[in-house]
């Protein structure tokens, strides 16, 4: 996958941050998901229009003491997983702001 | 058509003040559902939804196989194995295809009571519960956990409401357990009572009997992990997924560590 790609937050998804953590439970089968504060930041800026790459630049190097292709290698590894699960989509352009989900904020 | 609980071959069972009539011709499998969830039984309520129950000849049933709830339209449509329902919520009526057991009806009768709460702002949770001084308490967790054996200690004073599956909901803006006949491994059904729900406990097995403050995130996290849900349905499960976390936030959810005797029933009141 390429940092060039876009990411965003599926609409077929519950989701709410409560502390640090955000919990998500997937529409399609109930499944429950619990995102850490690294991933939750990832989760949050996946607007679909903010490329893979800029995300970890502004999100995660900025925030976190962490080498940025390390940095970049487990962010999509965690995109990786969670589009496996239906939680994020991925895509070559950016998304329509419809295809996006809100954010839910505690 | 929607007639009197106390119509003849029909049984009402009101759970949450949500009565299902159960329309069948046999009048074995009538009695059977009249002594199975004998105290809540409804003679005189109105169903709000009733079913007409087919009996067919007991065959190569697979109550293991995959339950699937889908919705078409505003139409349901459960099916396992050994059963096959149809209901139509706004009709109020639906159809379900079974040979004459117990479990293929006390499922139904589940799965129609989660799609029920989750568009009014509850649900049904792994979970005893019981009564006491007026107030509901939640005891949550899987399979050995300790939901049965904390069922089996409480004294003379406590009520029980289930061993096995909680009935959450919202009445008069708080939220509420109710008693199901929804039997875990003792098998009997609890009693068919309500009250204000005052905390929900996370049970845990060990050496002496306490109680626990947890971290923010974890309330949240077991009750959605045992929350019972079944439907493919985006909407239900973001209505369910609301309702867990905004119970989470308003109703103390602690960790209770018991040694298996009667003196953890000190601790709740």
């Amino acid at each position: 996958m390429s940092g060039k790609r876009f990411v965003a937050r599926s609409t077929r998804v519950a989701a709410r941050m409560i502390g640090d953590e955000t919990m998500i439970m997937s529409g399609a089968d109930s499944s429950l998901f619990s995102l850490n504060a690294t991933a939750s930041v990832l989760w949050h800026a996946a607007d679909g229009v903010t490329p893979i790459a800029a995300i970890v630049e502004r999100e995660i190097c900025s925030r976190f003491d962490v080498d940025p292709d390390v940095a970049m290698r487990d962010a999509i590894e965690l995109i990786d997983a969670l589009a496996s699960h239906g939680i994020l989509q991925v895509a070559d352009a950016p998304f329509a702001a419809t295809d996006v989900a809100a954010e839910g904020k505690r | 058509m929607i007639t009197g609980g106390g119509e003849p071959g029909c049984a009402t069972i009101a759970i949450g003040r949500v009565a299902v009539g159960i329309r069948a011709t046999d009048a074995g499998f009538l009695g059977m559902l009249e002594q199975r969830y004998a105290g809540f039984i409804d003679r005189s309520a109105v169903p709000h939804y009733a079913f007409d129950v087919c009996l067919t000849p007991p065959d190569d049933e697979e109550a293991d196989a995959e339950l699937r709830v889908i919705r078409h339209g505003h139409r349901w449509q459960l099916e396992r194995g050994d059963f096959r329902a149809d209901w139509d919520p706004l009709l109020r009526c639906g159809r379900i295809l079974q040979s004459p057991n117990p479990y293929s009806i006390d499922t139904v009768l589940r799965i129609v009571h989660t799609l029920v709460l989750a568009g009014e702002g509850g649900f049904l949770m792994h979970a005893a519960s019981a009564l006491r001084n007026g107030r509901a308490f939640l005891f949550a967790g899987a399979s050995g956990a300790g939901k049965t054996t904390i069922a089996r200690l409480a004294p003379r004073d406590v009520r029980l409401l289930t061993d096995e599956i909680s009935y959450v909901r919202v009445e008069d803006g708080g939220f509420h357990a109710c008693g199901t006949p929804f039997a875990g491994e003792i098998a009997r059904s609890g009693e068919n009572l309500r009250a204000p729900l005052a905390a929900i406990y996370l049970l845990a097995q060990g050496p002496e009997n306490r109680i626990d403050e947890i971290p923010l995130a974890e309330p949240a996290r077991a009750l959605l992990t045992n929350i019972l849900f079944f439907a493919e349905d985006r909407e239900l499960v973001q209505s369910v997924f609301r309702s867990a976390l905004d119970c989470a936030e308003r109703i103390p959810v602690r960790r209770l560590t018991f040694v298996p005797d009667a003196r953890v029933w000190e601790l709740i009141r």
